[in-house]
Formats: C-alpha cells, sequence, structure tokens
C-alpha cells in the first residue's frame, strides 16, 4: 500500500490490519512518553485546501507521536490561496522532499490525481476529497464502532448502522458504505429522496425515507452534518422540517435499541441534525471518536511510512 | 485556392460504392471517374486497397482563433483537419471576441483563405456575446463574405424558449439552421460528469441525461411550430435519440450530429478523475454509446461532428472540477468511426461517406462539398487506407494542443491522403 486515496483500494484484510494496528498504538497514547521513534526524519506535510480543525490537528498529532516532522500548509496565507496549481504545489513539495502529504481539498480526486500524476513521489493520504471520500474517518468510525459493539470480533459482521443525511454530499458516507460493508456490516441509508445520489442504487446498502421506521432496528445511529446552504439549493424546505424528520432528538434517542451508539463525524449542527441532549447523551461516542482518530491515523502513517510491504492493495 | 495543382490520377481506387475505379484530377477538378483511364500528363498515384471519399465535411470545431491562439488557431486547426481527412471545417462562434458580427466571421473568413489547406466555414452567434439574451446580427452575417448559414451559441445553450423561437424564425429568411447546443443550464450548475452511478461513487456533481433530452423536446417541437430548420449539437444520450426519431418520423425538419468520443468512451472513464475525459456533454453510459451507434447508422443521427476542442496544458493538468471541459478530434474522427461504425458492420464506406461529408455539407449548404466524386465537381478527396494499425500518440498530433483522450488507443484505418481542390493538402506514404 503506496497510498490511501480510497476504502475502494483496500481489501477487508488491510483493514482489520489498520483497526488491530490501531488498537496497539492506542497503547501509546495512555503511556506518560506518548511518542514512538518509528518516524523520525520523516516529513510529512499536512496540505490543507480546505479549511479543517480536527482532521489536521488529528493528524498532527498522530504524525508527533511517531516523530515525524510535520509541516502544516493551508489554504490560508499560502501560495494555494495565490491560485497556485495543484501541480506546483505538489512539484514544490516534492522538491522539498516530502515523505508523505496529507491531503484535504475540496476537489473529488485531488488526491488521487496528486497520487497518479507524478509531479511527486511521496505517499498521499487522503484527508477528505470533496464530495468524495474521507478514509481515515471511515476507519476511525469502524474502530470506534468495533470497539463498543464488536464483542471481541476483528469485523462488524451482522452489526446494523445506519447512516443519516446529507449523503450526496458527504464524503464520510461514502468511505463508511465501502468501508463497514466491507467489514460485514449491514449499513442503511436514511435520507430524504433530494439528498441520496442518483445512482445509489447500485450501493450494498439499503435505503430509507423514513428514520423513526428503522431506528428501533440499529446498533450505530451515524448522523451527518447537514449544511444550511442546501436549503437555497432547494434539497428541503427548511431547517425545521429536516429536523423533525430527519434530526436526532431525545425521542429517537429513547426509541433507539439499549445497546446502541450514536456517532457524528463533526462537526455538528447541533439543533439541525442532532439536538444538544442527544449529542451529549450517555450513548453518544462522538468524542471517543476524536480521541480514537489519532490511534487510527497513526497506524495509517505507520503501515504507509514504516516500511511495512506486507499490506497489499487492489490499487 | 487559386494555387494550380498538379493533374493526378488515382489508380484502382475503392470508392464509396465498393466499386474500384480510377479517378482523375486535371485542374483542381474531377475531370473523369473509370476504368484504366489515360493518365496524359497526370502523375500517376496507386490508391490500390484504399478507399477514396469524397473529402469529409466537419460541422462542429473549435478552431479558438481569435482570442486563444495559444490552443488552436485557423491555420492549426486546418493543419489537423487535413490530417483527419477534412476538407471543411466549421469555426464556432465562442471565440474571443465571439463571432457575433460579420467583421469577426469575416475575420475567420480569411484566416482560412490564407491557411489555404481547405474550407473554413465560421459559425455565427445566434444571441450577442453567446449570452442568450439578445438576438446578435445574424442577417449582416449571412450576407458578409463568410455567407454565414449556421447559428449556433454552442458552449451554451439557447435556453430562453422565446430567444430560441425568434432565432428559428428569423433564419428562415435565408433558409439558415440553429444549431443548438441541448443543455438545460437550471440542471446543470456545476455539473462535472454524467449523473450516474460512476457520478455517484466519484462524488462529481452529476450532469443528467434529462437536462439535454429536454431542451431537444422542447426545441424540436418550436421547430416544428414555426416551421424551421433545427440541428442538434453533440447528441449523447439514448433518450435524445428517441426524441429526434419521433421528430423526424412527425416530418419535423430537424438533424443531429453525434461526436466521435460519444461513439467509443464511456463515463466509466472518469473513475481515473483525469479531466482529459473531461468533456461537455459528458461521455454517457455504454447503453448511450451503443444507442448512438445504432442512431447514426440508421440514420436518425444525420451525420458525425468532432466537436473539435483544443486546450492548452494547463487546464486540463488539475484537479477534474478546475479542468476545461472539451477533448481533441479532428485528427482520429476517421479512425473512430471506422472502428464503432464500419468494423462493426453497422455501417459501410457509403454511409461514412454520407454522415461525414455529403450529410453535413448539405446541412450547412457547403455546395461545393460532399459532392460524390461527381465529374466537374472540385476535387475534395479524403483517402483511407483501411487496414493501417497506428497507435495514437498525444505528441505528434498537428494540433497546437495535446487534449486527446485517445492517446495510447489502437486504431485500424487511418487518412493517408486528403486532397483540396486537387492538390494533395496532406499525404503520407506515396501521397507525399
Amino acid at each position: 500500500m503506496k497510498h490511501l486515496l480510497s476504502i475502494a483500494d483496500i481489501s477487508r484484510f488491510d483493514a482489520i490490519k489498520i483497526l488491530d494496528t490501531a488498537e496497539e498504538l492506542a497503547k501509546v497514547s495512555d503511556t506518560p512518553m506518548k511518542k514512538l521513534p518509528t518516524l523520525r526524519g520523516r516529513t510529512i506535510v499536512n496540505l490543507f485546501a480546505e479549511d479543517s480543525t480536527r482532521t489536521r490537528i488529528s493528524f498532527e498529532t498522530a504524525a508527533k507521536r511517531l516523530s515525524a516532522d510535520v509541516i502544516n500548509f493551508s489554504s490560508k496565507g499560502s501560495s494555494l490561496s495565490k491560485g497556485e496549481s495543484l501541480k506546483d504545489t505538489a512539484q514544490t513539495l516534492q522538491a522539498m522532499g516530502a515523505d508523505a502529504v496529507i491531503i484535504r481539498h475540496g476537489a473529488s480526486g485531488a488526491p488521487a490525481r496528486l497520487a497518479d500524476c507524478q509531479w511527486m513521489s511521496g505517499a498521499v493520504i487522503n484527508a477528505g476529497d470533496g464530495t468524495h471520500e474521507h478514509p481515515s474517518q471511515a476507519l476511525l468510525d469502524a474502530f470506534t464502532i468495533r470497539r463498543h459493539l464488536g464483542q471481541g470480533r476483528e469485523d462488524l459482521t451482522g452489526l446494523r448502522v445506519g447512516i443519516v443525511g446529507d449523503v450526496l454530499h458527504s464524503r464520510v458516507a461514502r468511505s463508511n458504505v465501502l468501508l463497514l460493508t466491507k467489514l460485514g456490516a449491514h449499513v442503511t441509508l436514511i435520507a430524504p429522496p433530494t439528498l441520496l445520489p442518483v445512482g445509489v442504487e447500485s450501493w450494498p446498502v439499503s435505503v430509507s425515507y423514513d428514520f423513526d421506521s428503522v431506528l428501533e432496528s440499529l446498533d450505530v445511529v451515524m448522523m451527518l452534518r447537514v449544511q444550511l446552504e442546501r436549503m437555497q439549493e432547494l434539497f428541503f424546505p427548511n431547517a425545521r422540517e429536516y429536523s423533525r424528520y430527519f434530526g436526532l432528538n431525545s425521542a429517537r434517542l429513547q426509541t433507539l435499541h439499549p445497546d446502541a451508539i450514536v456517532m457524528h463525524p463533526g462537526p455538528m449542527n447541533r439543533g439541525l441534525e442532532i439536538t444538544a441532549d442527544s449529542a451529549d447523551s450517555a450513548r453518544s461516542v462522538i468524542l471517543e471518536q476524536v480521541s480514537n482518530g489519532v490511534s487510527v491515523r497513526m497506524a495509517i502513517l505507520y503501515l504507509l511510512l514504516a516500511g511495512d510491504t506486507s499490506i497489499e492493495t487492489g490499487n | 485556392m487559386t494555387q494550380v495543382s498538379e493533374n493526378i490520377l488515382l489508380k484502382s481506387g475503392t470508392l464509396a460504392d465498393g466499386s474500384v475505379k480510377d479517378v482523375l484530377i486535371a485542374d483542381g477538378v474531377i475531370h473523369s471517374v473509370g476504368d484504366s483511364l489515360n493518365p496524359g500528363d497526370a502523375r500517376i498515384v496507386s490508391a490500390e486497397g484504399h478507399i477514396v471519399l469524397s473529402g469529409l465535411v466537419d460541422l462542429h470545431t473549435h478552431v479558438r482563433e481569435p482570442g486563444r491562439e495559444d490552443s488552436e488557431t485557423v491555420l492549426s486547426g486546418s493543419q489537423a483537419g487535413v490530417k483527419g481527412g477534412y476538407v471543411a471545417l466549421s469555426a464556432m462562434a465562442n471565440t474571443s471576441p465571439v463571432a457575433d458580427t460579420a467583421g469577426v466571421v469575416e475575420q475567420v473568413y480569411r484566416l482560412g483563405k490564407e491557411a489555404g489547406l481547405l474550407d473554413v466555414f465560421p459559425i455565427g452567434a445566434v444571441t450577442q456575446g453567446i449570452e442568450g439574451k439578445v438576438l446578435a446580427e445574424i442577417g449582416a452575417m449571412a450576407d458578409s463574405l463568410a455567407h454565414v448559414r449556421v447559428f449556433s451559441d454552442d458552449g451554451n445553450c439557447v435556453s430562453d424558449p422565446l430567444v430560441m423561437r425568434r432565432a428559428l424564425e428569423y433564419v428562415k429568411k435565408f433558409n439558415g439552421v440553429i444549431a443548438q447546443h441541448a443543455q438545460e443550464p437550471a440542471l446543470t450548475v456545476g455539473s462535472q460528469m454524467n449523473e450516474g452511478i460512476v457520478s455517484a461513487t466519484l462524488g462529481l456533481k452529476g450532469w443528467p441525461a434529462v437536462a439535454e433530452e429536454a431542451i431537444i423536446a422542447r426545441d424540436v417541437l418550436l421547430a416544428e411550430h414555426v416551421g424551421a430548420r433545427l440541428h442538434i449539437c453533440h447528441l449523447t444520450t439514448a433518450g435524445g435519440v428517441e426524441i429526434i426519431r419521433w421528430a423526424k418520423a412527425r416530418g419535423i425538419s430537424v438533424t443531429a450530429e453525434v461526436t466521435p468520443h460519444h461513439l467509443l468512451l464511456t463515463d466509466e472513464l472518469a473513475r481515473s478523475y483525469d479531466p482529459i475525459f473531461k468533456v461537455n456533454p459528458p461521455l454517457r453510459t455504454e447503453r448511450d454509446v451503443m444507442a448512438l451507434r445504432q442512431g447514426l447508422a440508421d440514420g436518425t443521427i444525420d451525420i458525425v461532428a468532432t466537436d473539435h476542442a483544443p486546450h492548452p496544458g494547463e487546464s486540463k493538468e488539475c484537479e477534474w472540477q478546475e479542468a476545461a471541459f472539451g477533448m481533441l478530434g479532428l485528427e482520429h474522427a476517421l479512425s473512430i468511426v471506422s472502428q464503432t461504425m464500419v468494423e462493426t458492420g453497422l455501417l459501410d464506406w457509403a454511409g461514412v461517406q454520407d454522415r461525414m461529408s455529403t450529410a453535413p455539407a448539405k446541412i450547412a449548404g457547403y455546395s461545393e462539398h460532399g459532392r460524390e466524386l461527381a465529374v466537374g465537381a472540385p476535387a475534395h478527396l479524403t483517402v483511407i487506407n483501411p487496414k493501417a494499425p497506428y497507435r495514437v500518440d498525444r505528441d505528434s498530433l498537428a494540433s497546437k494542443s495535446r487534449n486527446t483522450p485517445f492517446h495510447g488507443m489502437e486504431f485500424t484505418a487511418q487518412v493517408v491522403a486528403t486532397l483540396f481542390h486537387g492538390r494533395i493538402v496532406f499525404g503520407k506514404d506515396r501521397f507525399q
């Protein structure tokens, strides 16, 4: 595995290896020293052409815990905001000797372009591209689900996961559909028809327009962020109606299976897709997702950069 | 063209109807067609095993001049054209400035004459600045030296139904035709590729088939209502073929074109995120490709037109959504039509001559073109070796640009010579 661009490129075996490695590395975070020398002397660039706080900090923390040198390169105040092309940026990073580039970009496929175009030779890690994928988020979500509901299994066989909200524009949803189904979970997408892509019928999932009718059957409720701008684009009439049909509130929380967990990739729109009491309830594992993110991203960097070539990919 | 051409006897070429004949070209016109013709003082060139067709006519070319001479000029576009077997190009109006006045169309026409390799017929804009609001000086362009008969806002759709109606009516005055780029803008804001299974996976904004079909349906009805001629540019969907078929059966005066790339490529290619495959209208599905081939075979689709759209490297060496729409077409169109239509048995060479020479010339009113090797007609000929496999190399194109999606592909038939007014304006091997 040279790059991490899409969950479609990694096998079930790879995915489990990443999760298992993350479990091992999580132990490091529990020690007072919190640092491994594995990537000492390696340079990792955080290339964030789109605003992000948690993903950038999470990758940065992960890289530093593995002793890599981290350079942050964000859109604001950099050459990216001066109209420099992706090609020129990549070639500049290459000239500076970056071993890996973690890229967040507004354009779907930008990481694939970086990896395929021979503009640079380092590893490319997709940290979210447009409305395409967010593989590390899906891996940390799978890690979190496995910890809570895996009952010692290596995968997620038999678990029922509902992904609720703006699937059409969600890179988190795309990566999770690929990964969770690869790991044996049954995924149901729950959204108004306007927020599901044409072509969703080819995905290995069930689709429901009625949150309440599937609520009781779910082990995991994964809420997606809904941007208010979507209202102007006529995807739903208004925020109140959206919340009424697709928001997670205390009444729906009560209906859930006793062991079910509530997830959200953040940042949340409290009051729109999730009420404050749902987000802060005992079922919510939202903050755990954040801390697990560091372990999972350490595992990704470790497996991509520490010379372990035993992970094979279809790419 | 006033240059004097040598007299040539094209010996034993296979004509569109399958017959093997000699073609004697003298003083730039076809002097005679027959068996064992006496060459007189003509140079004898063997065309044995080669197909000799009436020269190809493209109804949809972006030569980019004036304005974007970094990507193509009338001269380089002409060179690419003759290499692809073309003897006439139709220069689309979306230049900078837009070809919406007699001045601009005459400039393009004059540049074509100066290049002298083939005929460059300017297409005039339908509306000022191709903005879809106010009619351009259609009459002045029609009466100009360029004698414009085809009008198009290509690149943009004439989306306002009233503007479209008026344009269709107005060009009836001189038997003109409106060539519509069928794309409902409200359904395609920010669209990147065909909307379907592939776009859903890639997270690229979809360009739904209905955005094309809705405009085609509206415009055939408008054309029927006002009794005008309508031409649909670059048809891409199975549904669009059905609508055109229905309209023709109803007697509506509509013609339609398909591009080489839509006959060959599908939206699966977008999975690479390589914007070399980004084009407007977008590549569709396998089902659409098959419907387009069938439509071209049965005559529902009248012609092949290239939509040759050159772009500089930086417009394609970037993220998909930042990249320009469009791909090159002139140099490989004939090879692709051979592969998709002739080698599949859907069309014979007579059919190719009709779809790529006779019919486009007729639609556009290019009276000196598409005349099926008639004695006395200008000697505009395309000579094809149907069994000369080659691999496309983007570094050896005649075009100024390199944005061909066919790089690395292998085709079997290739153009080996193009004759314009009896002059070999492009020739390989013994045709040099």
